[in-house]
């Protein structure tokens, strides 16, 4: 890493230490972050998937195992990019205080929060990756375009762990981070077209489903798995993602700045 | 060449820290010399942290100037920390990782290469007396030991300056001795030192220099024996009476000694000598239920200056 010749930038000598640290405890999170959408996936897919088949029309014109097998890819990426926001980013300021070990040294705040969004991008990289290849071999790829669910599915992880880090910043308990659990991930994660298309819902809710930003994620995911994707939707799912990735990296930056700068 | 007037390790002028209205650090001016061991001595909320907070570019100034290492700290903090090793009052360990890994963590943030940080974590390690622990979690680690191995990770990056926030605060004697001698060996390595605490022990073994700091101001600097000579008496005698009397005995004995001191639990003569300031207390017949002779600290110059004890 080191050469002598050009110094590490100081964002990534943030995002080593997380690198570091998940080298020593990264078990633990093969669970949550692996496992759990593998075996979503086989239940949900394979189990109930041939049941769907059996006794209805295919949804969206594919069998139920390709349908809900790009959303899961999606609602993995909310997962954990929401997850690796919330405590990681509150214990960095008050259990393990983190932060200000790295600020008594060359970082900067912004340092600090670029290396820990930057670390996250990689975990959901590496899971994202990790994912395709699995559904690539449930056989449900059918599109070249599916290599574009991979930077779909990282941005869709950042538009929600840029504005939950933004928010984890100014917490001191888990109050706020149930709260986003029961008021926002539990119900995107079931009514944002994962499971069955947002079409199906009421229709009052359904303007409710296509603001959230996992409706989005799920749906050029989808698009480019099954190519289905048109141009310009996708290219609407994909501006609204970053726009709110961009923006939550904005508003994180005044929040670990007011908290972290005294 | 060397330089006949080398600049400042950090040199402050009016520095100033507010915090909305209040204000907590009052316009203050001081100069720390490269090798020097420099002390803040007050009661907590005096203004120390939020001094060393400055000083070591985690704080921005509200007013006046700061120079550390030749550089402001708002344009040049990242520099200027590059350079400076900070002992933070709150310890920052990953208590997941090991001893070792926190040492390596800390290298890296820095920029050194792993044979560097390799070489110096051994020496560390044997400096802190942690060697035999390199490899357990930090979490079952001792105060004491946390402790040493916070200033081991200061040290990782060779810094010029060392900043110690209340280094010892919450150790048993056996642990703050242990420290006091690793400190006290840096300082003859010539690294600058600068030191808060509110132990005046503390204080008088380490300093070269100090300022007592109480409400944000400077309520006298020197050396800690120029200190005691200039602000008490060569001796105290402490005597305890029964609580409630203090006061009317320090009315009868108000001519033995040059100043008294009444306090809650106890009654301070400041006096030349004790031992004599003691026998004419006997000869009047006041029988304290103790009495103790010593000599004068740094606690006796806070007292004087403030009118207040360091240590509720």
């Amino acid at each position: 890493m080191t050469t002598g010749l050009r110094p590490t930038p100081l964002w990534l000598r943030g995002l080593g230490y997380w690198a570091y640290q998940y080298k020593r405890t990264w078990r633990s999170s093969v669970t949550t972050s692996f496992l759990y959408p593998v075996l979503y996936l086989a239940a949900m897919g394979v189990g109930l998937g041939s049941l769907v088949d059996r006794h209805s029309h295919l949804v969206g014109g594919v069998p139920y195992l390709d349908f809900i097998a790009p959303g899961l890819l999606a609602a993995t990426a909310m997962q954990i990019g929401a997850n690796e926001a919330m405590y990681p980013v509150m214990g960095a300021i008050k259990w393990v205080r983190t932060y200000f070990a790295m600020l008594a040294t060359p970082l900067r705040v912004i340092d600090v929060l670029r290396g820990h969004l930057g670390w996250i991008a990689v975990r959901l990289m590496a899971v994202s990756a990790i994912y395709l290849g699995v559904v690539a071999a449930f056989g449900v790829i059918r599109s070249p375009l599916a290599i574009l669910a991979f930077p779909a599915a990282v941005v869709t992880g950042l538009s929600f762990a840029a504005p939950i880090a933004a928010f984890a910043a100014t917490q001191d308990d888990n109050v706020g981070f149930t709260s986003i659990y029961r008021l926002g991930l539990i119900p995107l994660f079931l009514f944002s077209g994962t499971f069955f298309p947002v079409t199906e819902l009421p229709d009052w809710l359904r303007p409710v489903a296509y603001a959230t930003p996992l409706y989005h994620g799920v749906d050029l995911c989808r698009g480019l798995v099954l190519g289905t994707a048109e141009l310009w939707p996708s290219i609407g799912d994909a501006a609204y993602l970053v726009i709110l990735t961009l923006v939550g990296y904005r508003l994180a930056r005044a929040t670990f700045t007011k908290r972290l700068v005294v | 060449m060397s330089d006949p007037h080398p600049e400042p390790m950090v040199l402050a002028r009016n520095l100033q820290k507010r915090f909305g209205e209040f204000v907590a650090v009052d316009s203050v001016d001081f100069e720390i010399e490269r090798g020097e061991a420099f002390g803040f001595l007050g009661p907590n909320g005096a203004g120390k942290t939020s001094t060393m907070r400055m000083i070591s570019c985690m704080s921005p100034v509200s007013g006046g100037t700061l120079r550390v290492l030749g550089m402001d700290p708002a344009t040049q903090g990242s520099r200027i920390r590059s350079r400076i090793g900070l002992v933070p009052q709150e310890d920052s360990l990953d208590l997941e990782l090991t001893v070792l890994d926190n040492l390596t963590v800390y290298g890296r943030y820095f920029d050194l290469p792993r044979p560097v940080i390799r070489e110096r974590a051994m020496r560390l390690l044997d400096f802190a007396q942690l060697t035999e622990r390199a490899h357990d979690r930090v979490d079952p680690l001792s105060g004491g030991m946390k402790r040493r191995l916070t200033i081991a990770r200061a040290l990782i990056s060779d810094p010029d300056l060392l900043i110690l926030d209340e280094p010892t605060t919450g150790l048993d004697p056996q642990a703050r001795h242990l420290l006091w001698d690793r400190l006290y060996r840096l300082k003859q390595d010539g690294v600058t030192l600068v030191i808060t605490t509110h132990y005046m022990d503390e204080a008088e073994q380490l300093c070269d220099r100090l300022v007592v700091m109480d409400h944000g101001r400077f309520a006298a600097e020197g050396a800690p024996s120029a200190l005691i000579a200039r602000y008490s008496t060569k001796e105290v005698v402490e005597l305890r009476f029964r609580s409630g009397e203090h006061a009317e005995v320090a009315r009868r004995l108000g001519d033995v000694a040059e100043r008294t001191e009444v306090l809650a639990d106890r009654l301070l003569l400041y006096t030349t000598d004790g031992d004599a300031t003691l026998a004419e207390v006997h000869r009047r017949g006041l029988v304290p239920e103790s009495a103790l002779v010593r000599r004068s600290t740094l606690e006796d110059v806070f007292l004087r200056l403030t009118g207040r004890t360091l240590v509720d």
